[in-house]
């Protein structure tokens, strides 16, 4: 076996926390990572994914230090040096591309001047030489009009765009390892896929090594080689990725594979009634925006004339990418945004736009629950007190009976009861997720508009939040109207799916036979383009460029 | 720690000491100088050795004697005696003023933060009009128009400084408000009053407090000019400030009549400081 480029041996990191607790969250990791390979760490948030990649730098984030073991890239002892010689070593040696491409590059300042600022800092060739090799990184990486795009800001390049750049950045300067910190996560999967396909290529093509930061399974199965597997700072499973994937040893593996598997939504079987029941949301022609109003009609139109049926204990699923519009309409709905056009109605009654109209009861039956559970709970009431106040709000409870219901809801999302007594700020991210549940279920409602409820939750914890809306519709009847960019969890829980592009809905479906009958090109190349966990998607994955070219956002 | 302190009713006052309202020695140290001088209001007419207006000694600036402990000022008149009288306007104005300016400016502030719209915007305007009159001058207006007493000063310092803490509030106000506890809250179909107090009064306390300490100390410093136009407390009854600026020639002939009240300005102002640095971090600082 020839030399590995790094070896990590036995790295301990530990940080204070403000309270002045010590505490360790690297405990003792090796492993090494040989010329050209690339290695991926993955694990969920808190594992120390990123901790262990920024500290082959040298580089711990504020409050850490590594407090043992040995880190060695090429012929440099990484531990050993000075802060001065870590300096001299990043960027020439190892080099970082880091999650949000939009904060990490200035805004005010050109783009070919900070991709080309490593070379100048380094002193490692002239200026037109710098960029001359930038140009062709650019050209490397796929990027459209590679000679002049560096003259740009970087607000004028899409999303996309601009993480090819910081990677143009990351590789100026000839690095033996690239460090990739979940590059792709805050991208959409039709960009996601022109990404990853140039990091490989151009990984490929320059034989350097590299460290992919992920918690997508299936993106770090089109790029790695070899994937280790992280929980709680420690290495649970190391194995080429083929293994990992088809053969897992360690049941944390297992646990997060499992996560991933889509399972098939059975629709709730519904008791045959004498009269048919009314759809329990249905909207006609609605259409929302922004800005302020001229002749009736906002500045920004968001929703075009959408139409659409949820039936009693079914569940919808509304798919589609950044900007389009999936969150404006279920605002709409609930009323937090007044649609200037359209109806809603719930089980046949019509609701007035905005929330002020409405009813008590009509705002009681529908419930929202958002993305960010941190911010949707209020930082500075108890769990117990956020829980209680809409039962006081909507049903009058009080005393003992609220107790007693706050301590059924905290059941029902399967959290103790003794949570009630916390601060939201002492949560997990899945219990504050779960906390909102309830908050929801506190108003007996018919239906609950889910926000990307899952998508800033780690995959297993996700997979549980699902298991608990299912277990939740069996029991009390709800319906969902469920909106996600995750393909798979929308399969996981729905029934119906509409898939929104500008504003619109261009295609509507069942979930089951999404991917086999959707018809739309838009739908296609969406459905297309979500990863697959086999390592030969993305090689064997074919788009047709022109449909591509027409919706992706690229 | 956090979790054996917190109670079903995560709320608080400053007075409140639950387990987790507790202070740290600073905190009590300038909780100990505030009681102490709101005593000394009350009561310090009785304790006074000399009454504060009556010439008593035949020389001016005189020294720390057994008789005068804080010397005399440029008449001959007893400082301990107009520093223990003084408290009383000093102290309970400017209380009574800061009180009310920030609970005014922070109510404003909330409303128009929660309302938006026209509300908002005719009541912005019209405080920043209203924040382009020198501070001075307005009062030199009003104390000549109505006339100078205790309530009119308070009303008019309190409409002095309401504006600025409008301002402050609404500006943090307009950050919690856009949170998405505030949405789900108002999706609810909560009541205005509902939203400021209980969803984002609580998360905006703590700035609130260390701003009200802040505008304490510019209210005792404007009290004292306008004492020193002649508008404030009418002789022969002096707030400190006015201690300060009429014994001020005596500093060059090493007078105690200066120090005494400058002491008595910097030992409330700093202790009003230090309780409110440091409040129970509950209470300052929700995001911990």
């Amino acid at each position: 076996m020839t030399n590995p480029l790094v070896s990590v041996r036995d790295l301990r990191i530990g940080a204070t926390t403000d309270a002045g607790r010590k505490v360790e969250i690297i405990k003792g990791v090796s492993f090494d990572i040989a010329p050209g390979e690339i290695v991926a760490l993955i694990g969920e948030s808190g594992s120390g994914k990123t901790t262990i990649a920024l500290s082959l730098m040298g580089h711990t984030r504020t409050g850490c230090r590594i407090d043992g073991g040995r880190i060695r890239l090429g012929t440099s002892e990484i531990t050993a040096m000075s802060e001065r010689a870590r300096a001299r070593v990043r960027g020439t040696e190892v080099s970082y591309v880091p999650q949000s491409a939009a904060a990490a590059f200035n805004p005010s300042k050109r783009i070919m001047d900070q991709v080309i600022e490593i070379a100048a800092i380094h002193e490692l060739m002239p200026r037109a030489e710098a960029e001359k090799k930038a140009v062709e990184l650019f050209r490397a990486l796929a990027l459209p009009e590679a000679e002049t795009i560096g003259q740009r800001y970087p607000h004028q390049v899409s999303g996309g765009q601009l993480q090819r750049l910081s990677a143009a950045m990351a590789l100026i300067g000839d690095p033996k390892l690239v460090i990739f910190d979940e590059p792709t996560t805050a991208l959409d999967v039709t960009t996601q896929i022109e990404v990853l396909r140039a990091f490989k290529s151009v990984m490929q093509r320059g034989g350097m090594a590299g460290v992919y930061v992920s918690h997508d399974l299936a993106v770090v199965a089109q790029i790695a080689d070899r994937i280790i597997v992280l929980k709680g700072g420690e290495i649970q499973e190391v194995g080429g990725a083929e293994q990992i994937l088809h053969a897992p040893q360690h049941p944390y593996t297992k646990q997060l594979l499992a996560a991933f598997e889509p399972v098939p939504h059975q629709p709730i079987a519904q008791p045959e009634q004498a009269a048919k029941p009314k759809p329990v949301l249905e909207v006609f022609d609605l259409c929302a925006g922004y800005g302020p109003l001229r002749d009736g009609v906002p500045f920004a139109k968001i929703l075009k004339n959408v139409n659409f049926k949820l039936e009693r204990g079914r569940n919808l699923g509304v798919i589609g990418e950044s900007g389009s519009g999936k969150s404006t309409l279920a605002r709409a709905i609930a009323g937090i945004l007044s649609a200037y056009r359209g109806a809603v109605m719930v089980d046949g009654k019509e609701l007035k736009p905005d929330l002020q109209n409405r009813s008590k009861d009509d705002l009681r039956r529908m419930q929202m629950v958002f993305q960010l559970a941190d911010t949707a709970l209020n930082p500075a009431h108890s769990i117990g007190a956020i829980l209680a106040r809409p039962l006081t709000f909507y049903e009058g409870l009080r005393g003992k009976a609220r107790e007693a219901r706050v301590i059924e809801l905290l059941d029902m999302v399967h959290l103790p009861a003794a949570l009630r007594h916390r601060l939201p700020g002492e949560l997990s991210g899945g219990q504050k997720q779960r906390v909102n549940l309830a908050r929801a279920l506190a108003a007996s409602p018919e239906l609950i508009l889910c926000d990307e409820i899952t998508s800033a939750l780690d995959t297993v914890v996700a997979a549980a939040i699902l298991e608990l809306l299912k277990e939740l519709q069996r029991e009390l009847g709800l319906s969902y109207m469920f909106i996600s960019h995750d393909l798979s969890t929308v399969e996981a829980i729905c029934d119906d799916v509409l898939v929104m592009y500008k504003g619109e809905v261009v295609e509507a479906l069942p979930a089951a036979r999404m991917s086999t009958e959707a018809t739309h090109p838009y739908s296609r190349l969406l459905i297309s383009s979500v990863p697959q966990l086999d390592t030969g998607w993305l090689a064997g994955l074919e788009q047709d460029p022109e449909l591509v070219a027409q919706f992706a956002n690229r | 720690m956090m979790a054996e302190a917190t109670t079903t009713t995560a709320k608080g006052t400053p007075k409140r000491k639950g387990p987790g309202y507790r202070f740290n020695w600073v905190g009590r140290i300038g909780l100990a100088i505030i009681l102490f001088w709101a005593i000394v209001a009350v009561v310090g007419p009785w304790l006074a050795p000399h009454p504060p207006g009556e010439i008593v000694d035949w020389d001016y600036f005189g020294p720390v004697t057994k008789d005068f402990w804080m010397g005399t000022d440029y008449l001959g008149r007893d400082i301990f005696s107009r520093i223990l009288m003084g408290a009383r306007y000093t102290v309970g104005i400017a209380l009574a003023a800061v009180t009310l300016a920030c609970t005014l400016g922070v109510i404003l502030g909330m409303v128009a933060a929660v309302a938006g719209g026209w509300f908002d915007m005719i009541l912005s305007r019209l405080l920043d009009a209203f924040n382009g009159i020198p501070s001075l001058l307005f009062g030199l207006v009003v104390v000549a128009a109505v006339g100078s007493s205790i309530p009119v000063l308070i009303l008019t310092l309190t409409a002095i400084y309401m504006p600025g803490s409008y301002r402050f509030a609404r500006a943090l106000a307009v950050n919690v408000n856009t949170m998405d506890f505030v949405t789900v809250a108002r999706a609810r179909g909560e009541s205005t009053p509902y939203l400021i107090l209980r969803e984002i009064f609580p998360n905006i306390l703590g700035p609130v407090l260390a701003d009200l300490g802040l505008r304490f100390v510019f209210i005792v410093l404007v009290l004292s000019g306008l004492s020193f136009l002649g508008l404030g407390v009418q002789p022969p009854n002096a707030d400190w400030g006015a201690l300060v600026r009429e014994n001020i020639e005596g500093l060059s002939i090493g007078a105690p009549a200066v120090i005494f009240p400058s002491i008595a300005i910097a030992s409330l102002t700093i202790s009003v400081n230090m309780f409110i640095d440091n409040l129970p971090t509950k209470i300052r600082d929700r995001s911990e």
